[in-house]
């Protein structure tokens, strides 16, 4: 064996070995696509199939020719909306259930934390058709428990309507990923020293009081590493918006975010034939979205956050 | 007096937490118990639990017979097993070098393998598909493997090397005075140390990788390759008016999934908290 009697006597081998396999899987499939994705971008097909240099062509199409630019500012603004309703529903909801949580000397403790964190784990297909049918005016299910309440003039075929769908949908999304942030934070909740919050009691505070001067001041890291990783899994998302809506994102084009848009722009729909290089660039814009999260994250917000947390 | 406070605020937080948690269980329950009910019951009673009278098998028997619902099981399984065991090997032998051994652009190449966590690995679809069909890949169940492969070992890398890193050095520098090669450390002495840790990598990798739509959808389409959850997308589709079909078919997506939770949860959620320490 190489190694024998020393690590560096021979040339290690055992490196290479340890190391290729996962570098050259993660290259070949990871890294190689996403920069020849760049690379495709700045080229146009022709009806024979062949590949044409045409610079920044399909960039300029897609931000202003008419036939592109619609639907793509548009796919750009729900995911925007989408976005934010995770930001103002799902991240509130989740610090709230952390905060509750962590609170000292809470029975049942684990079973709460496990359950609310379940619809997390399953596929978020199963999460879209499950809540089509609970919403779905011919089962009845939503209006029977609004009934209940004394609200069933609020229900209305949520999914269905332009002006509801996308918000619907965001709500669903979020019912489902809760518990994540609900989990981070309340890790970062157990990692505060219980000095702190002891000597709060002490002095008479309340445990609100507490959350508010203590706690929220603390895990502000956190709840902006929650917001990066938010972030991208929404201008990611692709899934909930197909399984419930279908590739064309309807009712006309009101549910359409980034993800479902690339793929009708990938494979084409109806009449419209799909555009491998129209695609990447639609791959390319999304990947520059996520980007500018991702750096804003690194070199502004964790920056800034650094100092409180000390 | 602060004892009834108490007890009335601790009484608030267990009926909020209480609310929230039937509010993330009922939707899934009520798929559950609606799949054992007849169509009839379905519209009529959506909330009572499955009777003697009510309780059906219709739904998967349809399930059963009119899609290759035990093909796609088995896909899923063959691709969630196989993506998980190289991934945990793979992914334990890189974090292992980039943990133990220093050598010149050391901290480049772990930095590299990061960029993958951040990163979403769909955005390189229309470049992975051409890939894929000049591999002569298309349409098989081992592109979906490779591409698993790329997406989690970032994440597994990662949090591996981080626990690495905690191994004491004594066991290492032991079995180095004993002449033993650098194979035998890492398969002997440190694979086994890393359980813990492989256990919750194992989960972060399992789930994605089960519940994805995006990939079998454009690399294996076909009626042969697909998974589970393509399976049920594909298949509600066609059914949709079927609504015992529909139900069935939801139920057996989600029970797999909800086993494996429970059994598991426990490292999951002692993996996102310590990971989240950092």
């Amino acid at each position: 064996m190489s190694a024998v009697g020393g690590r560096f006597k021979r040339f290690p081998h055992h490196m290479v070995v340890f190391l290729a396999p996962a570098t050259i899987i993660y290259t070949l499939f990871m890294v190689y696509p996403l920069l020849d994705s760049i690379r495709l971008s700045l080229y146009t097909t022709d009806g024979t199939g062949a590949f044409h240099f045409a610079g920044l062509t399909n960039y300029i199409a897609i931000m202003t020719d008419p036939l592109w630019a619609g639907p793509f500012w548009n796919a750009l603004k729900n995911n925007f909306i989408f976005f934010t309703m995770h930001m103002l529903v799902q991240n509130p909801i989740g610090i709230m259930l952390a905060a509750l949580l962590s609170l000292p000397k809470l029975a049942g403790r684990t079973t709460y934390r496990t359950l609310i964190f379940m619809p997390t784990m399953l596929s978020v297909v199963i999460i879209g058709f499950i809540w089509q049918l609970i919403l779905s005016p011919l089962w009845g299910v939503s209006e029977t428990l609004l009934d209940h309440i004394g609200l069933v003039d609020l229900f209305q075929p949520w999914l269905g309507q332009e002006a509801t769908a996308l918000v619907t949908l965001s709500l669903i999304s979020v019912w489902q990923f809760v518990g994540i942030p609900m989990m981070l934070i309340y890790a970062a909740m157990l990692n505060i020293p219980e000095d702190l919050t002891e000597g709060a009691i002490i002095d008479g505070a309340n445990h609100w009081e507490i959350f508010w001067h203590i706690k929220l001041p603390l895990i502000l890291p956190t709840i902006a590493m929650v917001s990066i990783l938010t972030f991208v899994a929404n201008f990611n998302a692709f899934d909930l918006i197909y399984s419930v809506k279908g590739a064309l994102a309807g009712p006309d084009f009101s549910t359409d975010i980034m993800g479902t848009f690339f793929y009708r722009t990938f494979f084409g729909f109806q009449l419209q034939l799909g555009n491998p290089t129209m695609g990447a660039t639609v791959a390319t814009m999304m990947f520059g979205v996520i980007l500018v999260g991702v750096l804003f994250y690194l070199f502004v917000l964790q920056r800034k956050l650094r100092r409180y947390a000390l | 007096m602060p004892k009834t406070r108490q007890a009335i605020s601790s009484m608030g937080i267990h009926a909020i937490l209480f609310s929230y948690m039937v509010l993330a269980l009922w939707p899934i329950f009520l798929t559950i118990i609606n799949s054992f009910k007849t169509r009839k019951a379905i519209f009529r009673d959506p909330m009572g639990l499955p009777g003697l009278d009510t309780f059906s098998l219709k739904g998967f028997n349809k399930v059963l017979l009119r899609s290759d619902f035990e093909l796609y099981f088995m896909n899923s399984i063959t691709v969630t097993v196989a993506t998980l065991v190289l991934v945990l090997l793979l992914g334990a032998m890189a974090a292992w070098a980039l943990s133990e051994y220093k050598f010149k652009g050391n901290k480049w190449l772990g930095l590299y393998l990061a960029i993958g966590i951040m990163i979403p690995i769909r955005l390189g679809s229309v470049s992975l598909l051409q890939l894929i069909v000049n591999m002569n890949l298309a349409n098989t169940l081992t592109a979906l493997v490779l591409v698993y492969i790329a997406q989690s070992l970032p994440l597994a890398i990662f949090i591996l090397s981080e626990f690495m890193q905690q191994i004491p050095n004594d066991l290492k520098e032991a079995a180095r005075c004993d002449g033993v090669s650098e194979y035998t450390i890492f398969f002997k002495v440190i694979l086994p140390l890393t359980r813990p840790a492989i256990a919750t990598v194992g989960v972060f990798t399992l789930v994605p990788v089960w519940n994805d739509l995006w990939f079998p959808l454009i690399l294996a389409p076909s009626n042969e390759t697909q998974t589970i959850t393509l399976g049920v997308q594909q298949f509600i589709g066609q059914y949709v008016t079927d609504w015992n079909a529909v139900l069935a078919s939801l139920t057996l997506a989600i029970v797999p999934i909800l086993i494996i939770y429970i059994l598991l949860s426990r490292h999951l959620i002692r993996g996102i908290t310590a990971g989240a320490v950092k």
